[in-house]
């Protein structure tokens, strides 16, 4: 592993602790400055790592309750600064923070200024939807040069042999997308996919946290038991979409079922 | 980033969810490998002949001509082809690449209707299931273009998010694609999308430009210019690349140096011939209502490529405009941001008022109901007509124009009193 002093080596260093709930939140959602507020009851409820979105206006790999939540914040005038600064207000008290967005918003800021920026603000890592592995290598460099970890995805479709190149140059963990399709449709956490964690670990020399359609405490403890770290996005934003203690009931039952379950260190 | 594959310069690229990166990877070979197999070469150009009835003329338009002041006027006539437009030259060559690479469902999305049709024609022909995305607004505008669909055994299904137009349409192919990848095709109608598809479509909408060239030359013409309308730039792209790769520039690394195919015309001297994009100013460039991503947007990502693009300052994507669903497109296909950057291609624009001109005149001058985007190349063309006097320029007719019918009346009802064109009021 590399030996990344500073804020981008917090993501590892809390994925070295204990299995790792990392919930998803929206910027800009529901409410403009709800944000600040919503990432503080993530941390109570006992995040291990919060990837926060930010919007963009094609988010090409969400599905409906997502897209809902970036086309809302954008209606009302959130952006991808306005989202930094929010974040600034309560980072020091907060898990490390990973920024999930799209690549457009970063490139019109400028890579680096968006890495500055952004560490600034004090996120920890940085995952672009449309920045696979490969497609860019320049503007990857400049956009993991800079103090934050730049979290590669991975998916059922990726080869073995890519995979290796993947990990190979990634720091802090390996998302690894638990089905082909976008964010919100549900996953069968299956003996398949726990198999196939089990055997990504044993291959690769990086945490692996799995997302894309974890809804439930319960598929949250079956993939606790296998995996590094467990994501769940559509499912919380459904909840905020109902009601504010709704979300939070279901990030405490969330964080409980990782920690009831935690696979061994 | 410039000579690499899939690259245009430092336009291109393949910036997509992973989930599709192999995908793109099967389709990259699958692709390298046809388009040098005489035999699917053979497959496809019987098809392109017996069925969609290539090739089609190279027309003078004299009455048009004389209109504009003593131009000579050739339009190529893809509105003859079978469905009305080229996008069927694209769409049985990707249908064909998707039995060979033994797919049993195509996906598309559409905008104008046009290439929804011939994805759904190429499936009726070669026994495919298919999907066509379709924003809101755009059922709306091109309901003859639907029902077609419909009767030609597609679903079509309506997306209802963001400006509900061809943007948002193409984004919801995308996601479909992400979940289906492993049995479905997903045809993209134009010369845009991650690598390969901006070189695949171009390769497959080249005999425009082929069969222009021969036509020209058997008729000894020798060119001036080249005018086509520029949406994602499809039938710009098939219309000028023989002409381009006449003449290579410099470094444009990505045109690989047998992409001629069958029907390249070498030694003619029309590679001097100016090379005119008409993109889509809808309400006028001033307005901010328009489609003109390649005169005013700036470089960004979209749906898989680095290239121009309709943005406000934070990035977003912003809402592009024109009373022709087919140009109404936020980005372009990355290579005419690489030719507008050489300088190779000269990109203009015309707005809403002068494209309906412009149909106008085709229909009453020459007897021909244009598709509103081709109507876009003809008002290019009028606007500096002066220029060209006593010249060959050719027009791609890129399509026919039955679709538009409801359009330009609603146009002209609502719109067409408040402002007159000058060349409506002659
Ligand atoms: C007749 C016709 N011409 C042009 C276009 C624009 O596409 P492109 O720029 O890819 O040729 C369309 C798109 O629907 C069309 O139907």
């Amino acid at each position: 592993m590399h030996a990344t002093a500073g804020a981008a080596g917090r993501i590892e260093a809390t994925f070295a602790k204990r299995t790792a709930f990392v919930p998803f939140l929206s910027s800009g959602y529901p409410g403009p400055r709800d944000t600040p507020r919503l990432l503080m009851q993530l941390a109570q409820a006992g995040a291990d790592v919060i990837e926060l979105g930010l919007p963009f206006s094609d988010p090409l790999a969400d599905g409906p309750a997502i897209q809902t939540a970036s086309a809302r914040a954008l209606d009302q005038g959130v952006t991808a600064a306005s989202a930094l600064d929010q974040l600034a207000e309560v980072a020091p008290e907060l898990p490390p923070i990973v920024i999930f967005t799209y690549l457009n918003p970063v490139l019109r800021m400028g890579p680096e200024k968006f890495v500055e920026k952004a560490a600034e603000a004090g996120a920890a890592g940085l995952l672009l939807t449309d920045l696979p592995v490969g497609a860019d290598p320049g503007l990857a460099a400049r956009l993991g040069g800079g103090g934050l970890d730049l979290i590669p995805l991975a998916a059922p479709t990726t080869s073995d042999a890519r995979l290796k190149t993947i990990a190979d140059s990634a720091r802090g963990f390996l998302y690894y997308i638990a089905r082909t399709g976008v964010t919100g449709s549900r996953t069968d956490v299956d003996a398949e996919l726990s198999s196939r964690v089990t055997q990504l670990r044993g291959m690769l020399n990086l945490p692996v946290a799995v997302g894309f359609g974890i809804a439930t405490p319960d598929q949250a403890r079956t993939l606790a038991s296998v995996a590094d770290g467990v994501v769940v996005g559509t499912a919380l934003i459904e909840a905020l979409g109902t009601s504010e203690a709704a979300f939070r009931e279901l990030a405490e039952a969330l964080a409980e079922a990782v920690r009831a379950n935690e696979k061994q260190h | 980033m410039t000579g690499r594959m899939g690259w245009f310069g430092t336009y291109g690229g393949q910036f997509v969810p992973e989930t599709l990166i192999p995908a793109l990877d099967e389709l990259t070979r699958a692709w390298a490998d046809a388009r040098h197999d005489s035999e699917f070469r053979k497959t496809l150009d019987d098809c392109l002949h017996r069925y969609v009835g290539r090739p089609t003329p190279l027309y003078q338009a004299r009455r048009l001509g004389k209109d504009m002041g003593g131009v000579r006027i050739w339009l190529k006539r893809e509105d003859l082809n079978h469905t009305g437009a080229h996008k069927i030259n694209n769409t049985v060559g990707q249908v064909l690449l998707a039995r060979r690479m033994g797919k049993t469902r195509i996906i598309a999305e559409t905008g104008a209707g046009q290439h929804g049709v011939a994805a759904a024609t190429a499936c009726a022909l070669f026994g495919f299931e298919c999907d066509v995305y379709m924003g809101e607004e755009d059922m709306r505008r091109q309901a003859l273009n639907v029902e077609r669909m419909r009767m030609l055994g597609a679903r079509v299904l309506p997306v209802s998010s963001g400006s509900r137009t061809l943007k948002d349409a193409t984004s919801e192919a995308i996601r479909d694609w992400t979940a289906s990848v492993g049995g479905t095709h997903y045809v993209i109608g134009s010369a845009v999308g991650p690598a390969p598809y901006p070189d695949m479509v171009r390769g497959l909408q080249r005999v425009i430009g082929n069969e222009t060239r021969t036509q020209l030359r058997e008729l000894g013409v020798e060119p001036a210019a080249v005018f086509a309308c520029v949406g994602g730039g499809s039938n710009a792209i098939g219309m000028f690349a023989p002409f381009i790769d006449d003449q290579p520039l410099p470094e444009n690394p990505s045109v690989p140096a047998d992409s001629s195919g069958p029907g390249q015309v070498r030694g003619v001297s029309d590679n001097r011939a100016e090379l005119v994009g008409v993109e889509a100013a809808g309400a006028g460039l001033a307005s901010g209502q328009h489609a003109a991503s390649l005169s005013l947007g700036l470089p960004g990502v979209l749906h898989g490529s680095h290239s121009y693009l309709l943005q406000d300052e934070d990035g977003q994507v912003t809402p592009a405009h024109s009373v022709s669903a087919g140009l109404d497109y936020p980005g372009v296909g990355p290579e005419h941001s690489w030719l507008k950057e050489s300088g190779r291609v000269r990109y203009e624009s015309v707005t809403d008022h002068e494209a309906v001109a412009a149909f106008g005149d085709l229909c009453r001058l020459e007897g021909i109901i244009p598709a509103l985007e081709s109507a876009h190349a003809a008002a290019g063309l009028r606007k500096e007509a002066e220029k060209w006097k006593n010249r060959d320029v050719v027009i791609c007719l890129s399509g026919r124009g039955d679709k538009d019918v409801e359009e330009v009346r609603r146009f002209e009802r609502t719109r067409g009193a408040d402002v007159q064109s000058p060349d409506q009021a002659s």
